[in-house]
């Protein structure tokens, strides 16, 4: 029985990486926006679902107009969903945030939490209250170890999930330390005003972040849709409160920090569930952020802030 | 701007809305049993459009005439007040005449003449947000802590009066404070560790135990009675006197003590004034604790925790005294709520009343006691007259939240004045305004 608890072990280690690249996906929305203007994104898991609700209906639509070849099916249903999605980012942005900027801190928390509520009714009323199911497209797996009890297999969506995260992470760090974009970005965390005298057009870098996060999110809805194939409108709250953890698990502000609290958080929420018990995996999940804020208050990767007079 | 700009301006919005509205609102799924269908809709699609850009030709034009409109007016008379300076201004004054207004009202209104049983209800319902806004105030407005799950606070209090009244036969007024207690020490020890840490971990932290309560209530069924909660709790008695037809044996019933005729409504009034009673307390104490060292410590770190520190207040201890007291006053609405209702179930303690809870406050401008209460009506009010359009009376709440703070993120009634000054206004050594 020994063996068939190690090939247990090591397939909730796959689950558990496939969750957490989701969430760090969209961590990373939240972790850019909260470096670049300080404030906590509510919205961002409703974009999140948003994301997710456009693969769902691209697909049927696709599936209606007999587009049925899944590479092609994907890579359709990934541009119009990143692109919608990225807009919709934008939007909100230009509607809630941008006017609210400079006035005090609490002002475009508010205003962000009544974004998510009408984002979250508006795709109700738009789309309807039940649960939208997609067919799966992508089956079959590697079975990769094959015990007498319990066999380990990681399935080709779950591949498909770590290698885009990966490769989306890879693009993402080169885009912020080697690009135009990046720098302007980078400045803007560091000093707003002093960037905006140096010729950066710090609305524009403001407004491209939001856009990038939602195009993240969009591919973490993507995944989301087809790996749990079932969609509904509330789906963005909890996805959005847990990927804030993991933002803040990493220490926020900090992209490889999102990228680390993502992954911990999925195992985290994988472990418990197969270990303990699958009703209070949003409990451990909180505690352990908890736990990590008394000891290490700046995430496990934030530098420390030192506060000025 | 000229015309073309504006039109080019406006079909740039409208053009947007249409793309955001294509994927959402254009295509409708369908259930049909195995893959959804879809049905369009595009129709729907060009309304949006044309709402956008007549919305936003409109609001470009009103906003440009009112640029012009003041230019010429600084120009003819440079010390003119600002339209928007007047709403500061009177939220200053608000809290002096405002509140003795209100409370007037509020005392004589169940013998109004349009005052019924819905109208009633409805002003209970108003009462227990006030109560909650002016708990949350002392959190949030005072001391300016962020907290986001402050309607866990609210759920213990609500729990414990059920479980006490239920399983062990207490009274209301032996539980209430049973209950603010209880709530108190979550504060605290859900505070401790977390207030030594900066503002955003707060308030993500607290919207964290908010959910872990939550998910704690649906699952500990022997004791919540879990997703189906807990139902039956005994109806609050006016100080032992029950309010019912025909009474136990032995007890004398409310009607017969003053000798009326029954009727239901006894019970409704009685619990409108109980939370007339336990909303004002609130208030008392609210106004009074401003006016002590540690009210005053915590307007002061609110402004600037540094100074604080080098003044010799503990940060730590400051914040948490403010983080319990909130957490107690939003035990005591709990309990008022476990005891009108009867029934309670994880469903009334959602993270959507937090979020209600905290607009209030900041709708209402942080810290102004009258601003909350208007806030409260308007946030509790707005949902029961839409409610003929119940399916988009929540997008027209989230909507408006958003408008109110674009429009006036300092709240209705602004009020972040200390309360102490040094100089007040016009004894300032040396003469004029400090």
């Amino acid at each position: 029985m020994i063996g068939g608890a190690l090939e247990y072990f090591l397939q909730q280690l796959i689950n558990g990486l496939t969750l957490g690249a989701v969430y760090a996906l969209i961590a990373i929305g939240y972790t850019m926006v909260y470096g670049i203007i300080g404030m906590i994104n509510f919205a961002h898991g409703e974009i999140y679902m948003i994301g997710a609700f456009i693969a769902v209906i691209t697909f049927s639509i696709l599936g209606i107009v007999g587009v049925t070849w899944v590479p092609l099916a994907l890579l359709i249903v990934l541009i119009v969903s990143m692109i919608i999605t990225g807009l919709y980012g934008w939007t909100v942005e230009r509607i809630a945030y941008r006017p609210l900027r400079g006035s005090f801190r609490l002002a475009p928390l508010i205003s962000a939490i009544g974004m998510s509520i009408f984002l979250q009714n508006y795709v109700q009323i738009a789309q309807g209250a039940k649960i939208k199911p997609l067919q799966p497209m992508i089956r079959g797996g590697i079975e990769l170890i094959k015990g007498e009890t319990f066999s380990v297999t990681i399935s080709y969506l779950q591949l498909i999930i770590m290698a885009m995260t990966l490769v989306l992470m890879l693009g993402f760090s080169y885009l912020i330390s080697a690009t135009p974009l990046g720098r302007a970005q980078r400045a803007c965390e560091q000093d707003r005003t002093m960037a905006s005298l140096l010729g950066v057009n710090a609305d524009r870098t403001i407004s491209l972040t939001f856009v990038l996060g939602a195009v993240l999110a969009a591919v973490a809805g993507v995944m989301v849709s087809l790996y749990y194939g079932v969609v509904d409108f509330y789906i963005g709250f909890l996805a959005g409160l847990k990927a804030f953890t993991a933002a803040v698990l990493g220490g926020i502000g900090s992209l490889p920090g999102a990228m680390l609290g993502g992954l911990l958080i999925g195992l985290i929420e994988a472990f418990w569930s197969a270990y303990f018990s699958i009703e209070y995996k949003d409990v451990a999940v909180f505690t352990i952020l908890v736990v990590v804020l008394i000891f290490r208050p700046t995430g496990l990767l934030g530098r420390p802030e030192v506060e000025k007079v | 701007m000229t015309v073309a700009e504006r039109l080019k301006d406006a079909i740039m919005a409208a053009a947007v809305a249409a793309l955001l509205a294509l994927p959402l609102i254009g295509f409708e799924t369908v259930d049909t049993g195995g893959p959804l269908g879809i049905k369009t809709r595009f129709d729907y699609i060009a309304y949006a459009a044309i709402v956008v850009f007549l919305g936003r030709l409109g609001m470009r034009i009103a906003f440009d005439w009112r640029r012009s409109y003041r230019e010429r007016i600084v120009q003819a008379e440079p010390t003119n007040i600002d339209r928007k300076e007047l709403l500061t201004v009177l939220g200053q004054k608000a809290d002096k005449w405002l509140m003795p207004v209100m409370i007037g009202f509020a005392i004589v209104m169940p013998f109004l003449p349009f005052a019924n049983r819905t109208v009633i209800d409805l002003g209970t319902v108003v009462l227990i947000y006030v109560m909650l806004g002016w708990g949350l105030n002392i959190v949030v407005g005072l001391a300016g802590l962020l907290d986001l799950g402050y309607v866990a606070f609210y759920a213990v209090g609500a729990y414990t009066f059920a479980t006490l009244s239920m399983h062990f036969g207490f009274g209301f007024w032996e539980t209430l404070p049973l209950a603010g207690l209880l709530a108190a020490t979550f504060g605290v020890v859900l505070g401790f560790p977390v207030l030594r840490l900066r503002g955003d971990y707060l308030a993500i932290v607290t919207l964290g135990f908010g959910e872990i309560i939550r998910v704690i209530l649906l699952n500990w069924q022997p004791v919540t009675g879990g997703p189906a909660g807990i139902s039956g709790i005994p109806r609050p008695s006016f100080f032992g006197f029950p309010f019912s037809a025909d009474p136990p044996e032995g007890a004398t019933a409310f009607h017969q003590l003053f000798g009326l005729e029954y009727a239901s409504i006894h019970r409704i009034i009685f619990l409108y004034y109980l939370i007339l009673a336990l909303a004002l307390v609130t208030n008392l104490f609210t106004m009074r604790i401003r006016k002590l060292p540690v009210g005053r410590a915590w307007e002061a770190l609110r402004e600037d925790e540094i100074a604080c520190t080098a003044l010799g207040i503990n940060p730590t201890n400051t914040k948490l005294t403010a983080f319990a007291i909130g957490a107690m006053f939003g035990g005591f609405a709990g309990s008022f709520f476990a005891t009108r209702q009867g029934f309670i179930s994880p469903e009334s303690f959602s993270f959507i009343e937090s979020a209600v809870i905290l607009a209030i406050v900041v709708l209402g401008g942080m810290g102004s006691q009258a601003g909350i209460v208007l806030a409260a009506a308007f946030l509790t009010l707005l949902p029961e007259v839409a409610r003929e359009f119940s399916l988009f009376r929540m997008l027209a709440f989230g909507a408006a939240m958003v408008l109110i703070m674009v429009w006036r993120p300092q709240g209705l009634l602004a009020h972040r004045e200390p309360t102490m000054r040094l100089h007040p206004a016009g004894t300032k050594p040396g003469g004029g305004k400090p």
